[in-house]
């Protein structure tokens, strides 16, 4: 299906049927200090050969680090499969599925994407994703203010370890739209909710990440109820590996996730420097109306055969316009397609190995770590495949020096979240060898021997 | 031809009026409505106590190729709403005066009836807009 733009010709056409004497006209209503007149590193029109060059280029920058740093995307191994059948021509699009009678393979590969979500998230409806973990917050509490019509606060109170750049993502999103975003207490010792929780408003959802980011297990059983008791609906932000271990978010406290999202990146898709990812997102039954995006349904045809199209559609963009439940109006469809043949490619069991061993090495690593002088755990209790250590120095120039030695050391917290003091956080996946675990740790021990002897 | 009872009143969008004899109105969306939007999956209904204005969204009712608000067209508070729309949308499809009503407005002051269409006008409306 060849993509046509509009001719010069046309264009002109189109601006004299509307009156509009030029381009920047018709966009008039933009105001002019939105407007930029070029982006930082991107270059004019180049040609294939010159583009090639320079993303080659850019591309090798990245080198080929050990890489210890989590903190919402994780290096974990891809199968060579999983992109040898994601880009052959049948599959290698990004574009969402509108004709079904031209695109039965993406619709059913769609829909076994959606299959395997609601089977790893314990809820009843996925849809066919959305751009990123944290981008998907922003549209759970857009939707539980949807679905949640009794509480008109907009207020949305997030467990202590939901990731501080959803937090920001969501308000940039959905801040203007009236909600607001606020946290509940933390427990300093373990890092998870307050043992004692209070709060007299009306609240429209709660947001519990599991695991928090800093890798800890939250109580989502009493999260949850304590939620549900109070009118508000719960949303579940989960790293979908985790899942093969823990516990459902439709299967928390006495009724479950409302809503459950998370990032997506960990089944099957590389670090690329920071994206493409996609976000997933699945619901209770109950909720299905309001939920963004697309969703492929599974029907049969006037011949009784079994046939995949886009359903739910009538509160879209396209039909609905301004009105329309959200103005997410695609899927990563190209980012999904990969997802989907990593988890049938590992099914359940090696999903669960690949936790079950990142768990184990990230255990080993702290160990490791926090027989070091000067480093200790800031958390007490359980871990997934996250820590976060606290160091008797300043976070920043460690990772600098262990940059030096191709050691990409974790994730400086003390940027993000200045008040738990000189904080880093960890992660080893499957992909470390013990060998990556004690280099890495000898690395820090000669960093802080060098720097204690300096001082000294 | 649409059906069109003669004792109720119509409103531009579509939707009659009905003034039930304890003070309440009662509102639904007209028989050349439903089947302009063809078999009804949906209605989100809303809350009973909630309160309308008079041109603001108040339910929206949902076919597999559209979903239409229906509008307020008086200021009241919701004091009944269809329930069994929520199992059986098609209920509205089947009987759009009677079984598939939709809310119950308790008005917020007196009603403007001049603001609203008569049978006949609601006719004239329809009969432009198939011309």
């Amino acid at each position: 299906m060849p993509f046509i733009p509009h001719t010069e010709e046309d264009t002109r056409e189109m601006l004299k049927a509307i009156g509009a004497p030029n381009l920047d006209a018709l966009f008039d209503e933009i105001p002019a200090n939105l407007i930029i007149d070029s982006l930082d590193g991107v270059p004019d029109a180049l040609s294939e050969m010159e583009i090639t060059r320079l993303m080659h280029a850019r591309a090798a920058r990245d080198g080929e680090p050990l890489c210890f740093i989590g903190a919402g995307a994780y290096e974990h191994h891809v199968p060579q499969a999983v992109w040898d059948i994601a880009t052959r021509g049948e599959y290698y699009s990004a574009y969402t599925p509108y004709q079904a009678e031209a695109s039965q393979g993406t619709l059913q590969t769609i829909y076994e994407y959606q299959t395997m979500i609601t089977e790893l998230t314990g809820l009843d409806v996925s849809n066919a994703s959305l751009y990123d973990g944290a981008s998907g917050l922003a549209e759970a509490a857009l939707m539980a203010v949807r679905s949640n019509r009794k509480i008109r606060s907009g207020r949305i109170l997030l467990a202590p370890g939901v990731n501080p750049r959803y937090e920001q993502v969501g308000s940039a999103i959905a801040g203007s739209q009236g909600l607001t975003f606020e946290r509940l207490p933390m427990d300093t010792v373990t890092g998870n909710a307050a043992a004692s929780l209070d709060d007299d408003g009306d609240l429209v959802a709660v947001v519990i990440q599991q695991p928090s980011f800093f890798g800890t297990l939250e109580d989502v059983d009493r999260l949850s109820d304590w939620a549900h008791e109070r009118g508000a609906l719960v949303i579940g932000v989960v790293n979908p590996t985790s899942l093969a271990m823990l516990k459902a978010p439709g299967d928390w406290g006495e009724d479950g996730a409302d809503i459950a999202i998370g990032e997506g990146q960990p089944l099957g898709i590389p670090l690329s420097s920071g994206g493409p990812y996609f976000g997933f997102m699945t619901c209770s039954q109950k909720l299905v109306r309001q939920m963004p995006g697309r969703i492929v349904g599974r029907t049969t045809d006037l011949n009784d055969e079994p046939g995949f199209t886009l359903t739910l559609q009538a509160r879209e963009q396209h039909i609905r316009r301004s009105k329309a439940t959200s103005n997410i109006c695609t899927n990563q469809g190209l980012m999904v397609t990969a997802a989907t043949i990593y988890m049938s490619l590992l099914g359940y069991d090696g999903l669960r190995q690949v936790a079950q061993r990142s768990q184990q090495n990230t255990a080993r690593l702290t160990a490791g770590l926090t027989a070091v002088d000067g480093i200790e755990r800031l958390f007490d209790g359980p871990h997934f495949h996250e820590a976060a250590l606290r160091l008797d120095r300043p976070v920043a120039p460690v990772l600098a020096a262990l940059a030096e030695k191709n050691i990409l050391g974790g994730y400086d917290l003390s940027a993000s979240i200045p008040e738990l003091g000189n904080v880093l956080l960890v992660c080893a996946t499957e992909t470390k060898t013990d060998a990556d675990i004690s280099a890495f740790v000898a690395a820090i021990e000669n960093i802080f021997a060098a720097e204690t002897r300096r001082s000294a | 031809m649409s059906e069109l009872p003669g004792d109720l009143l119509y409103t531009s969008e579509h939707e009659w009026l009905r003034r039930d004899d304890d003070g309440s109105v009662t509102i639904g969306v007209t028989d050349h409505a439903q089947a302009a939007l063809g078999d009804l999956v949906y209605v989100e209904l809303p809350e009973v106590g909630q309160d309308v204005e008079n041109g603001g969204d108040m339910a929206v009712v949902e076919s597999v190729k559209a979903a239409s608000d229906v509008y307020a067209p008086i200021d009241g508070s919701v004091v009944a709403v269809n329930e069994e729309l929520a199992d059986d949308p098609e209920k509205i499809n089947a009987d759009p005066y009677g079984d598939g009503w939709i809310v119950k407005l308790q008005p917020g002051g007196k009603i403007d009836e001049s603001a609203l269409l008569s049978p006949d006008a609601y006719q004239s409306l329809l009969d432009a807009e198939e011309a």
